[in-house]
């Protein structure tokens, strides 16, 4: 093989970089819209899942951020009907799950009474951890209110039945309810 | 010439499946199988890298000073797969949820730079073409037996579909870590047999 | 996250190798003997540490200011190529000694997924640039570990009678899945 010249190697590897960068940039721009779009319809058909009273309003397009009980900030996505508001949603987290960061949205009465939830993206092991989603655990949510003493997995000493092998992931899930309702009700005595 | 075609389209499949005989891109096999469905996503995905990285580099392969080769075989691998993430997401985006890091890693799936390097670089389009959909085929199938073995014997499922209720016992190891690992080796071993027979 | 949390957490319960299957290529491909293993483990160690600061540079100062996330695999992936180069040619100018040492290893890094994936996971992550690093190094360690562990079984092995259907591929699978199932002994720790 012949001995190729500096100027040449950095020619080539400058056009394939450039042809990169632009078919990159070119399929990014495409993809924008969709993406941002799914994401959207995401949230919006969680939002609409667990909030249990009629709303005509767009919820999601209302959303606002309202402050943590300790730190940070959580989306609040408020439901109304004929303007008058009816029930909200909060999106919340938890870092405690076992693929590490668990989201969801949780629907609340005015009251502070769950109206249910639904996971927006987890690492959960899949038929495991991922089971938190599942009616039999979820449906034990909807229609308490969550104190301190009792809001826990019944290993540690509260009323929650967890998952079969996945308590980790069930105190995630508690978890992160606690704090959008903390923020909640922080939220709605400051109202 | 119509045989070396056929030789050149099987070959990936079975005498030299990437992954249960040659052992390449051993991450995503075990990572993402622990359902069959998962295993197929990702098992299209780098197939859908391989068509694409092979072709190209068998197109520009003349192009290219051998000094810098694998940088751009690199950058035209990664190109490739960071479209493959953007259109997964924006269209399936319950299966990039589902594969998350293992996606942007097909860059450095060893099968895909292995077939640009030892095929495509010294072979025409459309025999590149074959190879990579060929091999391509070979590992999806092998995601997608795992991830069946995985989630029959994990979770007393398939492709989703639940035939032991909540109260059955599967054996929920093979839908943890180490798991995978011996349900590969038993694929293996199994497909060893088969082959020699 | 406290500096120490982060390392029994990458080092034992999420051991990037036997829980999140990054870099399985090196570690059944070079695990035959604890002197290599210990050689590669070594150079992954050198190398992650220093593409982890690198990767996090060029990340929260060039392209997320710019817009440019949807470009971080194809960057980080040429930038950890060339660090490798860079490494492996300033190590054989400097440091003969060190260069016997691990100077075979260093070319098989570029396609250790091991790297680039801990890589991106520090910046999905939002972590700081100590973080980073510490994120980095623990979970290198965590590689080297596991290698040095397992190759030590291996070297056992190869002195073993196996069954013929077992021998090569099969055995070393089994007795990774035996190790992983140690390392999830650990998994307590950190919840």
């Amino acid at each position: 093989m012949k001995t190729t010249s500096l100027t040449r190697l950095i020619l080539v590897m400058l056009v394939v970089a450039c042809g990169s960068a632009a078919l990159l940039g070119f399929v990014y721009e495409i993809t924008k819209a969709p993406i941002q779009k799914a994401n959207d319809e995401k949230e919006l058909a969680a939002i609409s899942g667990v909030i249990l009273e009629e709303f005509n309003n767009n919820p999601f397009k209302e959303r606002t951020l309202i402050p943590g009980k300790h730190k940070g900030q959580l989306t609040l996505y408020p439901a109304r009907k004929d303007g008058k508001i009816k029930a909200v949603a909060i999106k919340t987290s938890s870092d405690k799950a076992f693929g590490g960061k668990i989201e969801l949205i949780v629907g609340f009465f005015l009251d502070g009474t769950i109206s249910g939830y639904q996971i927006i993206s987890s690492k959960e092991t899949p038929g495991l951890g991922s089971k938190v989603s599942d009616a039999k655990f979820s449906e034990q949510f909807i229609g308490i209110r969550p104190k301190k003493k009792t809001f826990k997995v019944k290993q540690d000493g509260g009323e929650i039945d967890a998952v079969t092998a996945a308590t980790i992931s069930s105190r995630a899930v508690i978890d992160a309810i606690q704090k959008a309702y903390d923020a909640y009700h922080k939220f709605s005595t400051r109202m | 010439m119509k045989q070396t075609s056929y030789k050149n389209l099987t070959r990936g499949i079975i005498s030299e499946n990437p992954t249960l005989v040659m052992l390449l891109g051993m991450c995503p096999t075990l990572g993402v199988t622990t359902t069959a469905l998962n295993g197929l996503g990702m098992g299209l995905a780098t197939l859908f890298v391989l068509i694409l990285s092979n072709t190209a580099v068998s197109l520009v392969k003349n192009f290219i000073p051998a000094t810098i080769r694998i940088p751009c075989y690199i950058t035209i691998i990664a190109s490739f797969v960071t479209i493959v993430e953007l259109l997964m997401t924006a269209y399936f985006p319950s299966i990039h949820a589902a594969l998350g890091i293992y996606i942007p890693l097909i860059v450095v799936n060893c099968i895909i730079l292995g077939r640009a390097e030892a095929f495509a670089a010294h072979n025409n389009v459309f025999q590149s073409l074959l190879d990579a959909l060929g091999m391509g085929i070979g590992f999806t199938f092998a995601l997608v037996a795992l991830g069946l073995i995985r989630e029959i014997l994990g979770a007393g499922a398939a492709f989703g579909y639940q035939f032991i209720g909540e109260d059955g016992y599967p054996i929920l190891m093979f839908i943890m870590p180490p798991g995978a690992f011996l349900a590969l080796a038993g694929l293996i071993i199994l497909f060893n047999k088969l082959r020699r027979e | 996250m406290s500096y120490l949390m982060i390392f029994i957490a990458a080092i034992f319960v999420n051991n990037i190798v036997l829980s999140q299957f990054l870099g399985i290529c090196p570690f059944l491909g070079v695990s035959k003997k604890i002197s290599t293993a210990l050689g590669m483990g070594c150079a992954v160690m050198f190398v992650m540490t220093l593409s982890g600061l690198v990767t996090h540079l060029i990340y929260f100062n060039l392209l997320q200011p710019n817009g440019l996330s949807f470009m971080t695999t194809v960057i980080f992936i040429l930038v950890i190529a060339s660090l490798v180069q860079m490494v492996e040619i300033i190590l054989h100018k400097t440091s003969p000694m060190l260069y016997q040492a691990l100077g075979i290893f260093l070319p098989l890094i570029t396609t250790n997924c091991a790297v680039l994936g801990i890589a991106i996971l520090a910046v999905q992550k939002n972590m700081g640039l100590m973080e980073t690093v510490c994120y980095n190094l623990a979970n290198a360690m965590g590689f080297t570990l596991a290698i040095v562990l397992f190759s030590s079984i291996r070297e056992r092995l190869a002195v073993s009678p196996i069954p013929k259907a077992l021998q090569g591929a099969p055995i070393a699978l089994i007795t990774a899945g035996l190790l992983s199932m140690a390392f999830m002994g650990f998994s307590g720790i950190s919840h």
